[in-house]
């Protein structure tokens, strides 16, 4: 089957990349069928794994400060900045729908 | 060898620091290298120099240039992860494993080149462009080619290096280096160890830490060690190992550095050959040479014996389930507020962290990344996440099994073939090609097993095949010894680089030590 375009419009929001063209969407089309040979595997009563250490206890040290400080370092980095501030656009304004979107999507 | 040389005062740091700065000019055709540190390299060797004079050295990697591949975070010295998104960024501070490295005294000549965000088994999605196999250029090779009509397509030629560690492999392998740092998430440093001829190890997961390391799949990255023998990898490692506070995957178990004993009788060791790493695809001189290996071990007196692995061929797909999910949570933190690109864009947040990311990740890494994100919807995840955890759970059951049943070390092959020129490996995309080239390195990862490439021959084209050891989880000691017995047996030849005439001396046929352990 193929993916929707509502479902590929709400990937791009999720993940807020795009798929650039056709062949963005056909890699993911590919991807979805390759990952689809899992289903021959019959997993009935196996447990999901996290990780192969999971039969230790993970490592938690101390609730101690140990280092920090480093302000000026960290702010080095960034592009926008105001004294100890990052500087963001503002937030809350949610990406345009998809018709209105500057996205390949769009012709779709 | 070198680090004696160095104690005895035959060679000293600042030239051995500047014999390599200049080796990496003389090879930066090869464009292993993303970033070369030379001031800092320089003042470090001096530093480790007076510790010599002072007959003070602080161990076998004092004065040793090291390089590491560009998804580690070196203090003051821009890491990209060859991508666009941190391209200026310059690390505000050192992986754990960079630290160790520098607090033993090694000189950090630079950083290498890599796939972009370590994603791909070639070293040729970078945006520095791909990484040229030293071995493209050696005698051995250009023996075996074809001779071509126009002396121009000699250029055109050269052959991948394997990925995603390629820069560090070729620092390696053409001697620009004595060790390097490189990352295995599903083969990404025996891949083009086995490519290159060096030997590219993979400790198992927990045994070093992955802080500073931009991470890929947290729970299956690991720092990879590339050297051109096994000796200088165990000595490197030995550096490297315990736990580090700073990344809680690290095992608490104390461990202990070892030298690795010169193994002379084999006929207590058991190795096993899994048959399902006769992948469809693998090369029939690979598949002799893993056979004459395996006729090696038994004539020595060891017990060879086939096993089986039966969820092998289901590892990569579960692995590319795994990796997307992964990566697409890693990848989440570029959104160029805090470091890396930042687009011009400022409408709102969520355009501005979109455009940032149009901008600064390749087609593979936003491809994996929407990927990724398909199969963590609500309507997927049972599907297709838990379903790949629980693949894993009976991949990782397999080496139990087997291991359990008194096999000390699996024998298979590296790779499926050797180098493929640059030309042929473009003409499949990055997806099709990691899927087929990790197959047989991708499963020790899954179970966060240790393994190693050890150089074995040269193919009929002239170019390195690698074979495979895996180890029980921590036994690196047993691994290790037992690549080094092999190691010992096939005598791997050493590359004989060709003068390039248009770029630079004959450095290569001046330089007599090969490794420095």
């Amino acid at each position: 089957q193929k993916v929707s375009v509502e479902v590929l419009d709400h990937l791009e929001h999720l993940a807020l990349v795009d798929f650039r063209d056709a062949e963005g969407v056909e890699r993911l089309q590919k991807a979805i069928q390759f990952a689809d040979q899992l289903h021959e595997v019959n997993t009935n009563g196996v447990e999901p794994m996290d990780s192969v250490l999971e039969d230790r206890c993970l490592y938690l040290r101390e609730d101690d400060v140990t280092e920090g400080n480093c302000t000026k370092e960290l702010l080095k980095n960034a592009r926008a900045k105001v004294e100890e501030y990052f500087v963001a656009p503002p937030g809350n304004i949610p990406l345009p729908k998809l018709e209105e979107r500057e996205t390949f999507l769009q012709g779709s | 060898q070198v680090s004696a040389a160095l104690k005895e005062g035959r060679v000293t740091p600042t030239e051995l620091c500047q014999r390599c700065l200049a080796l990496v000019q003389s090879t930066k055709f090869l464009n292993a290298y993303i970033t070369v540190a030379e001031e800092t390299a320089l003042k470090q060797a001096e530093e480790s120099e007076k510790r010599y004079r002072r007959g003070q050295p602080l161990g076998v990697l004092d004065g040793i240039p090291i390089a590491v591949k560009d998804n580690f975070n070196t203090a003051g010295i821009e890491t990209t992860c060859a991508s666009n998104m941190l391209k200026g960024y310059i690390s505000p501070y050192n992986a754990t494993v960079v630290q160790k490295l520098l607090d033993q005294g090694a000189v950090l000549l630079g950083k290498t080149n890599l796939d972009e965000f370590a994603m791909g088994s070639g070293s040729t999605d970078g945006v520095f462009g791909p990484v040229r196999n030293p071995w493209s250029y050696s005698r051995q090779y250009k023996e075996k080619s074809v001779p071509k009509p126009h002396s121009e397509d000699e250029e055109s030629d050269w052959v991948i290096t394997g990925g995603s560690s390629g820069g560090s492999a070729a620092a390696v392998s053409s001697f620009t280096c004595f060790a390097a740092l490189g990352s295995d998430t599903g083969g990404s440093t025996r891949n083009p160890a086995a490519h290159c001829g060096v030997v590219g190890l993979k400790p198992t997961y927990g045994l070093i830490s992955r802080h500073g390391l931009i991470p890929l799949v947290n729970s299956m990255d690991v720092p990879g060690i590339l050297t051109r023998c096994v000796d200088d990898a165990a000595v490197v490692l030995g550096s490297l190992a315990g736990h580090d506070p700073k990344d809680s995957t690290t095992v608490q178990d104390n461990f202990k550095p070892f030298e690795l004993p010169n193994l002379t009788d084999v006929s207590k060791l058991s190795i096993g050959i899994p048959k399902e790493y006769r992948a469809p695809g693998l090369s029939s001189e690979i598949l002799s040479l893993w056979s004459k290996a395996a006729d090696l071990f038994k004539s020595a007196g060891a017990k060879v014996i086939e096993v089986s692995l039966p969820h092998t061929c289901y590892s990569i797909v579960c692995y590319h389930v795994l990796c997307t999910t992964e990566v697409a949570s890693n990848m989440a933190r570029f959104d160029g507020l805090e470091y890396g690109h930042r687009s011009d864009m400022n409408k709102s947040t969520e355009s501005m962290y979109a455009a940032t990311r149009r901008e600064g990740f390749n087609d593979v890494v936003r491809g994996r990344i929407l990927s990724g994100n398909y199969f963590l919807l609500k309507q997927n995840y049972e599907n297709y996440f838990i379903k790949a955890q629980k693949v894993r759970r009976l991949i990782a059951n397999d080496f139990v099994k087997v291991f359990g049943s008194g096999v000390d070390v699996l024998l298979t092959p590296t790779t499926l073939s050797d180098a493929v020129p640059y030309k042929e490996f473009i003409k499949e995309d990055n997806r099709t090609r990691s899927t087929q080239d990790d197959i047989l390195t991708q499963a020790a990862n899954m179970a966060g097993l240790p393994a190693i490439n050890v150089p074995t021959a040269l193919s009929e084209r002239g170019l390195p095949v690698g074979l495979q050891f895996i180890g029980r989880s921590f036994q690196e000691k047993q691994l290790l010894t037992v690549a080094k017995w092999f190691e010992k047996q096939v005598k791997f030849p050493v590359i004989q680089l060709e003068e390039v005439k248009r770029h630079g001396h004959g450095v290569f046929q001046h330089q007599k030590s090969a490794s420095f352990s």
